[in-house]
């Protein structure tokens, strides 16, 4: 076969194979709707600091999270239930999907691809903010609400929260009241503070501090200020840490906002 | 995925549609020539499958090479489409004088990326029926010869000359630089008879 001159179209087995296409976006639903199958989930059972966990995936990515005790570890329960919340099938799965392991060890859940469909915007940038939340640290529900550009929503942030449905991979355990106290929690209070003992946040000094009125510390030696939790706050030696009821009160005391944990946004800081 | 299939056929059958869409549909279009037309076949083919599987015993299941498999369906009700065209009266406003339904779209229909491509599409559309299926078997959808000839029934021998010919067909088409119709085609219903026939080699 010649080398097609410019008219002469190329008919050779490459340029046929290129014919080749996908499906089009749908095909498979449309199929499975035909047949009557509802197109189905996969699920798999694993271990998180918490108690093990069913995780529920399809293909768009990780759609839901149930703790196994719920249902007193009977997959079957599981599955009835998720059919009535998503009105899909869930199947077990031999593998999890890449990744999920890795994350409920270390705590970092935001490589993981998640099946957000069926949430707001409002919802989703709530959970994609708290995504943001690193392990060990924790956040009150005015700050999500504020770095969201909602600052006024608080009490949404926290029906957002409450309807989180891949919780402990999306950490809405690691938001809290603003009055420093763990809060509410979808599965119980005591699995919220099980879950960040896990990760290491001293529950019983935010708590104290929280008792005291203290809502930020700062180090009088580096002049920075930031929610209690925060990494660089768990750092302050005694001698040095300073308290602040507000974040008004450390400003006026001549103390510049933390960049990791920023307890005041940013864009007030500056 | 045989396996998960045999075991539960309304638990696997996701995973298989996916698996096989591509090959069924890109079959489905090269043969039909239109998008509409491949969507109703490639879905139809798996809706057939499906009722099949329900049927079938685990173990038969776990035995079929898939691929080939739901490429006879295919064929098959291709075949039939263009067996129950051909005997329905043309429409008012048909081309006259045509046995066939034009299976070749319009380009603009098949939105083909390439004006190289467009022109292979239209000159497959131009093959008749016994060898379109068999090129668009082995050379679009990729299959080996041995697969082709179980989608289509026949022995290798003749899913490998009728490859052969349909190529030498495109390439002469090509070359001439407008569509053909030479030759004698063969009643579309019984395009490929290959157990009537002498295998040639």
């Amino acid at each position: 076969m010649t080398a097609a001159a410019a008219r002469v179209p190329d008919v050779s087995p490459g340029a046929l194979r290129a014919l080749r296409t996908e499906a089009p976006a749908g095909f498979t639903d449309a199929v499975l709707a035909r047949v009557g199958v509802v197109s189905g989930d996969r699920f798999v059972r694993v271990q998180s600091p918490a108690g093990d966990l069913f995780v529920a995936f399809g293909e768009a990515g990780i759609n839901a999270v149930w703790p196994v005790a719920l249902f007193e570890g009977d997959p079957a329960r599981f599955v009835a239930r998720h059919l009535e919340e998503t009105g899909r099938v869930a199947t077990a799965a031999s593998r999890p999907p890449a990744g999920l392991r890795g994350a409920l060890r270390s705590g970092r859940g935001g490589a993981l691809r998640y099946d957000l469909t069926g949430l707001s915007p409002f919802e989703r940038a709530v959970l994609a903010k708290t995504l943001e939340i690193p392990a060990g640290e924790v956040r009150p529900y005015g700050w999500v609400a504020r770095e969201i550009g909602r600052p006024r929503a608080v009490r949404a942030v926290g029906s957002a929260l409450g309807r989180n449905p891949v919780p402990v991979l999306i950490p809405c355990h690691r938001v809290v009241r603003s009055d420093g106290r763990v809060g509410n929690y979808g599965f119980g209070p005591p699995m919220k503070r099980a879950l960040l003992h896990a990760e290491g946040v001293d529950l019983e000094r935010l708590e104290r501090l929280a008792d005291a009125g203290v809502r930020f510390v700062g180090s009088e030696r580096t002049g920075v200020f930031c929610v209690p939790s925060c990494v660089h706050a768990r750092r302050i030696g005694p001698a040095n840490e300073a308290r602040f009821p507000s974040a008004g009160a450390a400003l006026g005391a001549g103390y510049r906002p933390c960049r990791h944990c920023l307890p005041v946004s940013a864009r007030d800081a500056s | 995925m045989l396996d998960a299939l045999a075991a539960d056929v309304d638990g696997g059958f996701d995973a298989f549609v996916r698996a096989h869409a591509g090959a069924v549909y890109s079959a489905a279009l090269r043969l039909s020539g239109s998008r509409a037309d491949a969507d109703d076949l490639a879905q139809e083919t798996f809706v057939r499958a499906y009722r099949s599987l329900r049927r079938f015993d685990p173990s038969r299941v776990r035995a079929l090479e898939p691929r080939a498999w739901l490429l006879t369906i295919t064929m098959n009700l291709w075949r039939n489409g263009l067996r129950d065209a051909a005997r329905r009266p043309p429409r008012a406003g048909g081309a006259p004088g045509r046995a066939l339904p034009d299976p070749a779209p319009g380009p603009e229909e098949a939105a083909e990326s390439s004006e190289q491509a467009r022109a292979l599409v239209t000159l497959l559309g131009e093959l008749p029926a016994h060898l379109r299926g068999p090129v668009v078997l082995r050379h679009v959808v990729g299959l080996s010869y041995a697969e082709t000839a179980a989608a289509l029934r026949c022995p290798q021998g003749t899913a490998k000359a009728n490859v052969a010919r349909a190529l030498a067909r495109l390439r002469l088409a090509a070359a001439e630089g407008r569509p053909r119709r030479a030759g004698p085609a063969p009643r579309p219903g019984r395009a490929v008879a290959p157990r009537a026939r002498k295998e040639s080699r």
